[in-house]
């Protein structure tokens, strides 16, 4: 630190890497690190440390109907996770829940931000109502929908005539209504940043490419999309991510029956319900390196710029 | 004119827009008025045959439901204050101050809004047991105040950055110390960003059901999406169904208050972090 102080030259105040330490910087930097410190500590104690903690409990036969039985058994309980049929079907009913809802809440999101971005009348009005399903407890939307499609409760079927069809009888139509509740709450959210994102295409280029004779649906293609890449990208990344570990609406509207368990659920099931920490524990790492995998798909893959995202431009 | 028009059309959209999410509502205010004795039927209606209060005198004699009505504004409220808290000192740092961590800071918040909750529900099980702080309001709000940080310090570092910081320069020049500067200048210029982020933060607690259900087991810390999936009704021998929906509207109503009166305010702040602008 010493050595610093004897370079001590006028530096801009937002100096990268190594400002010279005069006793201001030095006051600001004691300053910065004070101040974010309790973010820091909290963060690190409630989601680093369990996390930790998980990986060593995962390596354990651990139950807590039997904790004298607990005994170190190294890898199994991953492999008895990945070698149960379960794992995988509660993996393959989590992505077509994310895929199904994102994909469908891209578009749907991009048509109401369009909406909101062109509406001369009542967009204040628009825009206070479709924050009510984002604000709306998501348990409560789970049994909104789940009571509009059940066979004694439900209005669905008589509106389109579909008898006594029971929605929550098989896998798919399941699936089609917690699809629909996901939609339903989460669609807002989406197109309030889409719409953020359309509002910084500058306005001259869409007006350029009209004058070149550009159609509307080619304007849409070639301007105005490519120039909302960065932020349709990151609307993607927080929804795919978000929807990834789907857990309420499952829960509430079919309890995980007819395979519509996902990965939190499943996690939840075998910490809590089953009190099976070991293999529990397991799954939750195994959930948590799927995230990783997913985020590091989009960052590097898709060259998702997360730099506007943290704010550190 | 075609203007007009084309300008019709997209008043067209934006009512279909409304009708998409509100007509939900009307479905659960509806259903919240049922019979619970009679709402059953092989040829359900989407209208009360007749109107009755009875689910809602149901939920509010309900212990289940009035206590954790309690909890949840407690522990949303609490959870809340502290998260915006704790993040207006890191926002302060981040929009404002040079210093080592700072990017470790964020890619950490970056990392935690994108962590499935569901894998700490284990450990945090077993250690709130340990600590003894299973099935209290501490051991809902810790978790809460945690996840609920990096929204806050996303949204309110990004508030920051767009205030007059000259004005808190200019008070340094006047003699005040970095700290004073903040605290006498700075806070009340920021006041509306915390306000936002304080509202979003209250949303997200409000809302959590997986903690709710994994770290409590009794009425003691209870919140009302946990309680809700374990409502019974007034008896064993009735349908849960209508007063579900009757608590879901009480449950619902402060939503739409905060979402009628500060809607400029939420819409900034959900996209003032994740997009700039």
């Amino acid at each position: 630190m010493a050595v610093h102080e004897q370079q001590a030259t006028v530096a801009p105040p937002t100096a990268p890497a190594r400002p010279p330490m005069s006793e201001r910087t030095r006051h600001e930097r004691r300053l910065g690190l004070m101040l974010s410190a309790p973010a820091f500590v909290v963060m690190v104690l409630v989601t680093a440390y369990p996390l930790v903690y998980a990986v060593v409990l995962s390596l354990y036969n651990y139950r807590l109907t039997d904790p004298a039985g607990k005994e170190f058994v190294g890898l199994s309980n991953y492999a008895t996770v990945l070698t149960d049929p379960v794992w995988w079907t509660d993996f393959s009913t989590t992505l077509i829940i994310t895929v199904v809802s994102v994909a469908v809440e891209l578009v749907l999101g991009f048509g109401f931000a369009f909406v909101m971005y062109r509406i001369l009348h009542g967009r204040g009005l628009v825009r206070t109502g479709i924050l009510v399903p984002y604000g709306i407890i998501t348990v409560v939307s789970a049994y909104i929908w789940r009571y509009a499609f059940q066979l004694d409760s439900g209005f669905i079927n008589q509106w389109f005539g579909l008898g006594d069809f029971n929605w929550f009888g098989e896998r798919w139509s399941s699936l089609f209504v917690i699809v629909l509740s996901e939609i339903w709450k989460t669609t807002p959210f989406i197109s309030l940043l889409l719409l953020a994102g359309l509002v910084q295409v500058p306005w001259d280029l869409q007006e350029a490419a009209s004058v070149d004779g550009a159609s509307a649906w080619q304007r849409l293609a070639r301007v105005t999309l490519p120039n909302m890449k960065a932020a349709i990208m990151v609307a993607l990344l927080f929804r795919t991510l978000d929807a990834w570990r789907i857990f309420d609406n499952p829960f509430i509207m079919t309890a995980g029956a007819n395979q519509t368990e996902t990965l939190s659920f499943l996690a939840y099931r075998q910490n809590v319900t089953l009190l099976n920490l070991g293999v529990g524990s397991a799954i939750s790492v195994l959930l948590f390196f799927t995230v990783v995998i997913i985020a590091f798909v989009f960052v590097k893959g898709f060259k998702t710029d997360l730099s506007q995202v943290r704010g550190d431009s | 004119m075609g203007g007009q028009k084309a300008g019709n059309r997209w008043t067209v959209y934006g009512v279909l827009i409304l009708l998409w999410a509100l007509f939900p509502l009307l479905w659960m205010l509806s259903l919240s008025f049922k019979d619970p004795s009679t709402f059953r039927s092989a040829k359900p209606t989407f209208f009360p045959k007749e109107w009755v209060w009875t689910n809602y005198k149901t939920v509010f004699s309900d212990s289940l439901f009035t206590s954790a009505l309690r909890n949840s504004v407690g522990i949303a409220l609490i959870a809340t204050t502290l998260s915006v808290i704790v993040a207006m000192f890191a926002s302060y740092a981040i929009a404002r101050l040079d210093f080592p961590g700072k990017k470790v800071l964020l890619s950490m918040a970056l990392a935690i809004a994108m962590f499935p909750q569901a894998a700490l529900v284990g450990p945090l099980f077993n250690m709130w047991r340990n600590l003894g702080i299973y099935d209290t309001w501490l051991g809902l709000i810790i978790p809460y105040l945690t996840f609920a940080l990096p929204l806050s310090i996303w949204t309110m570092s990004a508030f920051f950055r767009q205030i007059p910081w000259e004005m808190e320069q200019a008070a340094q020049v006047d003699g005040a110390t970095a700290w004073q500067a903040f605290r006498k200048v700075i806070i009340p210029l920021a006041a509306p960003g915390v306000f936002t982020t304080a509202i979003l933060t209250f949303f997200f607690c409000w809302n959590e059901f997986l903690l709710a259900i994994s770290l409590t087991s009794t009425d003691r810390a209870r919140t009302v999406p946990a309680a809700l999936s374990f409502f019974t009704g007034a008896s064993q021998f009735q349908s849960p169904v209508t007063a579900i929906m009757a608590a879901s509207v009480v449950v619902t109503i402060p939503v739409v208050i905060l979402v009628l009166v500060f809607q400029r305010r939420i819409v900034a702040g959900l996209t003032s972090g994740a997009v700039k602008g």
